[in-house]
């Protein structure tokens, strides 16, 4: 019987700081085995648990995209038992991964659609896989417009810089990176909160435009009354939640939200989806 | 369906040679209290008590569980490659279950065998086990669970339901997996008529004697929403200390915690019952925590057994009414009253 359980075994192949007080690394992973790489066939929004024996699990979004084959990468923020394992762990490490795990943003709805993509902090590890994944050369077709919105408190605490700056760059993709505050006068982008940067440059809304919302929970707070007054429905505002999770296969029962469980019938819903529930997230 | 008649002084002797094909669980006493334990050889089962203060639920899903085992040894050529731990699955038969934690067993079922994922060490255990299951002629004062889709002479669930005669057992054969331990035990008699229609009065008057009645008709069809916010759940939860009793005699609460233990170069991945009644079940990597109040909690126990799971499967509530969390409660509160109480509520328009 196929155990949902067993990680597959994964090499640590890079570890990259991500931000500049060193609280966020990029970890990039290959498979042990060609087949396990081949079974771990994601969608942009998913996560997986990234598995250390002796320590524990922890659900991280994935932050590579479908599109970039050969290895998965995951940006983790220090924070507990397991991450600051990880953190300490070498190039060279073996440790586990489980997964893809969960729903993932809806793609067969919203082809032709235009997008919004709002992100804050370090919460802009599946929207990295996103906007890699709509950007590539089979994809961007089917797609209209893309705007994203990133912010974070500093430059130096924007996740995928080199990236962020390369986007800047094309004309099939509209950034609006900005930051909290910031002293360097060479900042040649925008300063200021995530929800105000949307009410001044997100496009309005019409039926043909989607919103994906991911950051801290003040963040979300704020943008969805935002989005509102440029007429985003309900239906067209795509949030993805966390909660404390152990199975990641919808056993354990701890991250539920009323009858939804965000491991396995999320982590992606739309704020439709949301009013429907008692909202314990 | 068969029903086949055992002498009681035949019994143990059946049992004797079950156990050469079966390891045999089943009701013994553990200190003070009784509880369903794998039998020693020569140790019989208690067939008279009638709600152990824990349920059988461990008999396939452990308290404490090896899920996985790695070495950390890095001179070891497979170092931190997790393997599946080496658990004996070979048949086991659980031996006076009574039908509402019979009836248990077959709801749980519900989160641990999916279209999805199988959760392999729960179907391992529980394809191995039969359930020789027996049914209760005399109910306790907390038992209601005939209000809960099951009764004292429910068969859900169950292998074979025994029936105490008093001088013998008669046992109705409900699966293969029952035929076959009987026919592995020896007992092979077929009741007579006279014998079934003793049993039929037996379940009756069992039935009757179950006198508390909870309404659970209206749940379906409330709003989940006017639940969550209805005004009562601060007065339910006033007195509760959140010590998680209710949840650990619970015959359907299967939520648990993964855990790493090492020692040495040797780790191990364990899996252990939790409780919703803890602030660290819930509580975020960020300090952040979705339950963090006590009145959450206890809304999430109510709401899961009594909503959230009748909703989600269609197929009644997640209570069996065995009535362990009421007994045992420190606090008395009361799963019957609240179960009344969500029935009957009308938000206030």
């Amino acid at each position: 019987m196929n155990n949902p359980y067993m990680p597959y075994p994964v090499r640590i192949d890079d570890i990259e700081v991500a931000t500049e007080d060193r609280s966020l690394k990029t970890f990039t992973f290959t498979f042990l085995n060609p087949e396990d790489e081949a079974a771990f066939d994601h969608k942009a929004g998913q996560f997986a648990m990234l598995s250390i024996p002796g320590k524990g699990e922890i659900p991280i979004g994935i932050a590579s995209s479908p599109t970039e084959k050969g290895f998965v990468k995951f940006t983790v923020f220090r924070t507990g038992v397991v991450t600051t394992a990880l953190h300490n762990m070498a190039v060279g490490d073996i440790m586990g991964i489980r997964g893809p795990m969960g729903n993932w943003y809806p793609w067969e709805t919203l082809k032709g659609k235009n997008l919004v993509i709002i992100g804050g902090g370090f919460a802009f590890t599946t929207l990295r896989a996103s906007i890699v994944y709509m950007l590539d050369p089979a994809n961007r077709d089917n797609f209209g417009n893309i705007d994203v919105v990133y912010g974070a408190r500093s430059p130096g605490m924007l996740l995928y810089r080199e990236e962020l700056f390369e986007w800047e760059k094309r004309d099939d993709i509209n950034m609006h990176i900005t930051v909290d505050g910031c002293d360097d006068p060479s900042w040649a982008y925008n300063v200021g909160f995530v929800p105000t940067i949307v009410e001044q440059k997100a496009p309005k809304a019409d039926e043909d435009t989607f919103a994906i919302v991911c950051g801290p929970p003040i963040m979300i707070k704020f943008t969805q009354p935002a989005l509102q007054s440029l007429g985003y429905g309900d239906n067209q505002i795509i949030m993805s939640l966390e909660n404390r999770m152990k199975c990641g296969i919808g056993m354990c029962g701890r991250c539920n939200i009323g009858k939804e469980l965000v491991c396995k019938d999320g982590p992606v819903f739309t704020l439709e989806d949301l009013n429907k529930t008692p909202r314990e997230y | 369906m068969k029903v086949i008649k055992i002498d009681k002084n035949k019994w143990t002797k059946g049992l004797d040679t079950a156990r050469e094909s079966y390891q045999l669980f089943g009701p013994v006493k553990i200190k003070e209290n009784h509880c369903f334990a794998p039998l020693k050889r020569d140790q019989q089962p208690d067939m008279t008590v009638v709600d152990t203060v824990l349920s059988p639920k461990s008999t396939v899903f452990p308290q404490t569980e090896k899920l996985m085992t790695a070495t950390l040894d890095t001179s070891k050529p497979n170092h931190h490659l997790m393997e599946r731990a080496d658990t004996d699955y070979s048949p086991r038969a659980v031996i006076g279950i009574r039908p509402f934690d019979a009836r248990a067993i077959d709801l749980v079922k519900l989160n641990f065998d999916t279209k999805d994922h199988r959760d392999p060490y729960w179907c391992d255990a529980h394809d191995a086990t039969t359930f020789v299951g027996l049914a209760v002629n005399t109910p306790s004062q907390f038992d209601f669970s005939t209000s809960m889709d099951s009764g004292p002479f429910d068969e859900k669930g169950l292998d074979v339901l025994l029936v105490d005669m008093d001088t013998g057992y008669l046992a109705k054969i409900l699966t293969p997996k029952g035929e076959a331990f009987m026919a592995c035990a020896g007992f092979n008699r077929e009741a007579t008529a006279g014998d079934l229609q003793k049993m039929e009065e037996l379940k009756k008057a069992a039935e009757q004697a179950i006198t508390t009645q909870v309404e659970t008709d209206n749940l379906r069809e409330k709003s989940l929403l006017d639940l969550h916010q209805a005004p009562f759940w601060d007065d339910v939860a006033f007195s509760c200390i959140n010590c998680g009793t209710c949840t650990f005699v619970c015959p359907t609460c299967w939520c648990f915690d993964i855990q790493d233990e090492t020692k040495g170069n040797n780790t191990t991945r364990f899996r252990n019952w939790d409780s919703c009644m803890s602030p660290l079940f819930t509580l975020h990597g960020s300090g952040h925590n979705p339950r963090g109040e006590k009145t959450q909690r206890v809304r999430q126990r109510f709401m899961h057994k009594l909503k959230y799971f009748l909703d989600k499967y269609d197929q009644g509530t997640m209570c069996v009414g065995c009535g362990r969390c009421v007994k045992s409660c420190p606090v008395n509160i009361d799963i019957r009253e609240v179960c009344n109480v969500m029935n009957a509520y009308e938000p206030q328009k």
